[in-house]
């Protein structure tokens, strides 16, 4: 199904075990992530997490895996059949398929694409599709809510990552991914764009839809949103999904951003440091994602589209008008910092006076006599008798 | 060409409960929506209904009191206090000393849990994933041990009586209330820093759900959503009761009625209850528990009587028709609960379906409250 040509011998080969590697590289890393977040949110929530499977409860998200794969797979009667089964297959392709074009280190990628960038963000923007399938064919009120929430954000979203990313690439001057790495040898680009990043990380959280943008599976309003009638190994597949997703947009940020695996160390490193780089600074990200997760309150659907396309694509457009001028005219790059630094601040200012009226306090009323109350007297039935008032009989 | 036909939109109703996890039980309600847009709630109350009100007419003045403890579950010291009050009154009992600073200990005490309680909920439907939830329920918990030293159960306590409580505190008491106190006032001040000024909670909650004072008062709020609105309306001070009148207390009031206010208002509240306790726990005074003189069965003259307390949700009032005997002929609950939610259509009309969650979790129900 994959056009994957590597220069092996045999290209077929060596594309089934570019296959293999991939899905269980998924596989791995969402049974790592799903028990690195269980332990990290009860350090943030004073609990301790999994503590009885296996030693600190390594084992746990094996078990839970072992008991979705037992769980029998329902399917409501009223659903659309092939519509609800393949809705899972439809995101999860796409988080396979963006695995496909990014390296991990300098030498190892399933294929290192000229336009690998480019690649990465249009199979990962399909992923909506999925969502909006799972939504409408599980004939669900909540779950078409939440797909029709989930394709909203992740349309409207897709627009300033892209930009975010394509304002990083004019500075790089490539769209290959090994390219921009190689380009942040010695500066990496979150100093020279700071705004992107800053667009960078926003889309990206609503893209994986985690707090604060979690909108489309809100557990306390849609109750799950799309995967509201899923059960077993589907549902599992939404979740590997979500966090192979997590970790490729972790990826992609350590990448584009932090300077991959040649900064801070240089371009002479061997393939063991190369690792310990990137994947320092993969998990740098996540566990960012995971810290927001567990601080903030979820954003409203209405506040998050006039968010995005308010304020992140005017600012996405506004740097990549400023990186076009500093490059075209080659102005020292420090003008590139300075720019991106007043876009952020600029958006920080937006955020600001968007969000933060004045600090509301209480007002404190101190003892006085029963006499000044301002209710109507009606009201105020507290006495013996039958003046016993409110409520219904 | 492209016909210009308008395309016809439907809403639809989507059912919102009694099985859903926001809705802080089994609280139905009917959400007609178009697209987000809320155009029409319509509450189902009743799943719930145990009719504690008419279990109370066959039981006699003592054992009707673990009915108060089953409707109000999370302030139920509070619920006791009221109905002791009623039958308080109806029989003309004096309640000693001791007894009244006990209770009022207990019911501000209970007040901060079941101010905690909203806290880590409120948390929860706003988004957060439970993070205020245990930070709330720490605290919540160490009170929640004072409560099962004093009276042996976590839950139901039974403990006050008519005329009094059914025994003396703990020795340790004292101390182990001012032990935990400097932990509360620590819990509070953390979700304060948490959540307060957080942008997104202030975005979530500012003008959501908003009622003016006169609405406010029309549909009969009472409590915490009422102060929201601006009126500084507290039965503890505006209708003393017990022993309320010899503390020092400030009323928190808010100024827009809105969700963020009620959450402020409570937030205070937790701290102006722990100045209460401060000040009653120096004052407790040595004594009996209950009057002397208390007969064994409880015969009550031919009256009606209303006694009401501020509870953590409003004023919860009882009210009994005696025709004599041991048994009231008709006691009915004035829940806050039910009264508050009444005023949900008005509050939720017009606004968002995540804004319903946020408004729902802010009136505070007590589902058992209110259905009783």
């Amino acid at each position: 199904m994959l056009s994957i040509t590597v220069d092996i011998n045999n290209a077929w080969l060596s594309a089934f075990l570019a296959l293999v590697v991939i899905v269980l590289l998924m596989t791995l890393t969402a049974l790592v992530l799903i028990y690195v977040e269980r332990k990290f949110s009860a350090r943030i929530q004073m609990r301790l997490g999994p503590m009885r499977v296996g030693p600190h409860g390594t084992l746990q998200t094996i078990a839970d895996a072992i008991k979705l794969l037992a769980k029998e797979d329902l399917r409501p009667r009223s659903a659309d059949r092939w519509v609800f089964e393949l809705a899972p297959f439809a995101i999860f392709v796409p988080a396979f398929l963006a695995f496909v074009a990014i390296p991990f280190t300098r030498d190892w990628a399933v294929s290192f694409l000229d336009l690998g960038l480019f690649y990465v963000i249009a199979v990962t923007g399909l992923s909506f599709v999925g969502f909006l399938m799972a939504g409408w064919g599980s004939d669900n009120k909540y779950a078409l809510l939440g797909g029709m929430r989930a394709a909203a954000q992740l349309i409207s979203y897709e627009v300033p990552l892209v930009l975010a990313l394509l304002a990083v690439s004019m500075v790089a001057g490539s769209l290959s991914l090994s390219d921009i790495v190689v380009f942040q040898g010695r500066v990496p680009l979150f100093v020279w764009q700071p705004l992107a990043l800053y667009i960078f990380i926003v889309a990206a959280l609503s893209e994986l839809e985690r707090q604060p943008f979690d909108i489309p599976t809100a557990e306390s309003e849609v109750v799950g949103g799309p995967f509201i009638e899923y059960s077993g190994i589907r549902w599992s597949m939404f979740m590997l999904t979500s966090y192979a997703n997590l970790f490729i947009y972790s990826l992609l940020g350590a990448l584009v951003f932090l300077g991959g695996w040649d900064w801070p160390l240089g371009r002479e490193i061997g393939l063991g440091w190369q690792l310990v780089l990137i994947f320092a600074k993969t998990s740098f990200l996540i566990l960012v994602f995971m810290w927001f997760r567990f601080t903030f309150p979820r954003l409203r659907i209405d506040q998050l589209m006039s968010y995005c396309w308010k304020v992140l694509i005017p600012l996405a457009f506004l740097q990549i008008f400023l990186n076009g001028l500093v490059l075209v005219y080659e102005w020292p790059d420090g003008i590139l910092l300075l720019t991106s630094g007043a876009g952020l601040l600029l958006a920080g200012y937006i955020v600001y006076r968007a969000v933060r009226a004045e600090p509301r306090r209480v007002r404190l009323v101190p003892a006085r006599g029963s006499g000044t109350v301002a209710v109507p007297p009606q009201t105020a039935g507290a006495e013996v008798g039958g003046a016993g008032t409110g409520g219904s009989g | 060409m492209v016909q210009e036909q308008e395309l016809e939109t439907l809403d639809i109703n989507v059912n919102m409960g009694p099985q859903h996890p926001s809705t802080h039980g089994v609280f139905r309600m009917v959400l007609t929506i178009d697209g987000e847009r809320v155009m029409d709630v319509e509450p189902h109350v009743g799943y719930m209904h145990r009719g504690a009100e008419k279990l109370s007419e066959s039981m006699d003045y003592r054992q009707a009191l673990g009915y108060q403890d089953r409707t109000e579950y999370l302030a139920q010291f509070l619920a006791e206090h009221a109905y002791c009050l009623a039958v308080e009154k109806l029989l003309g009992l004096e309640v000693p000393e001791r007894a009244e600073y006990i209770r009022v200990i207990l019911c501000e005490l209970n007040r901060i849990t079941s101010h905690f309680m909203f806290l880590g909920a409120f948390g929860v439907d706003v988004g957060i994933f439970g993070t205020v939830f245990t930070y709330a329920f720490r605290e919540r918990e160490y009170i929640q041990d004072i409560f099962e030293e004093v009276t042996g159960e976590r839950l139901m306590y039974g403990y006050f009586r008519p005329g009094g409580v059914v025994w003396d505190l703990p020795d340790n008491f004292v101390q182990r209330v001012q032990e935990v106190l400097p932990h509360t006032r620590q819990g509070v001040k953390d979700i304060d820093l948490l959540l307060t000024d957080n942008e997104i909670l202030a975005a979530r909650s500012r003008g959501v759900g908003a009622m003016n004072a006169e609405d406010a008062i029309d549909w009969g709020l009472t409590g915490p959503l009422l102060r929201a609105c601006g009126v500084p309306w507290d039965l503890r001070k505006d209708r003393p009761y017990s022993i309320y009148d010899r503390f020092e207390f400030d009323i928190p009031v808010g100024q827009y009625g809105d969700v963020y206010d009620r959450y402020l208002v409570r937030l205070e509240e937790i701290r102006q209850s722990i100045r209460i306790v401060e000040q009653a726990l120096e004052q407790l005074p040595e004594g009996p528990i209950l009057p002397e003189k208390l007969p064994r069965r409880l015969r009550a003259p031919e009256a009606e009587v209303y006694a009401a307390v501020e509870a953590a949700r409003g004023e919860y009032g009882i009210y009994i028709v005696s025709k004599g005997g041991d048994k009231p002929y008709r006691l009915k609950i004035r829940s806050p609960s039910f009264s508050n939610l009444s005023a949900l259509p008005q509050m939720t009309i017009g606004s968002y379906v995540a804004d319903v969650v946020a408004i729902l979790g802010s009136i505070d129900i007590v589902l058992c409250d209110v259905d009783r």
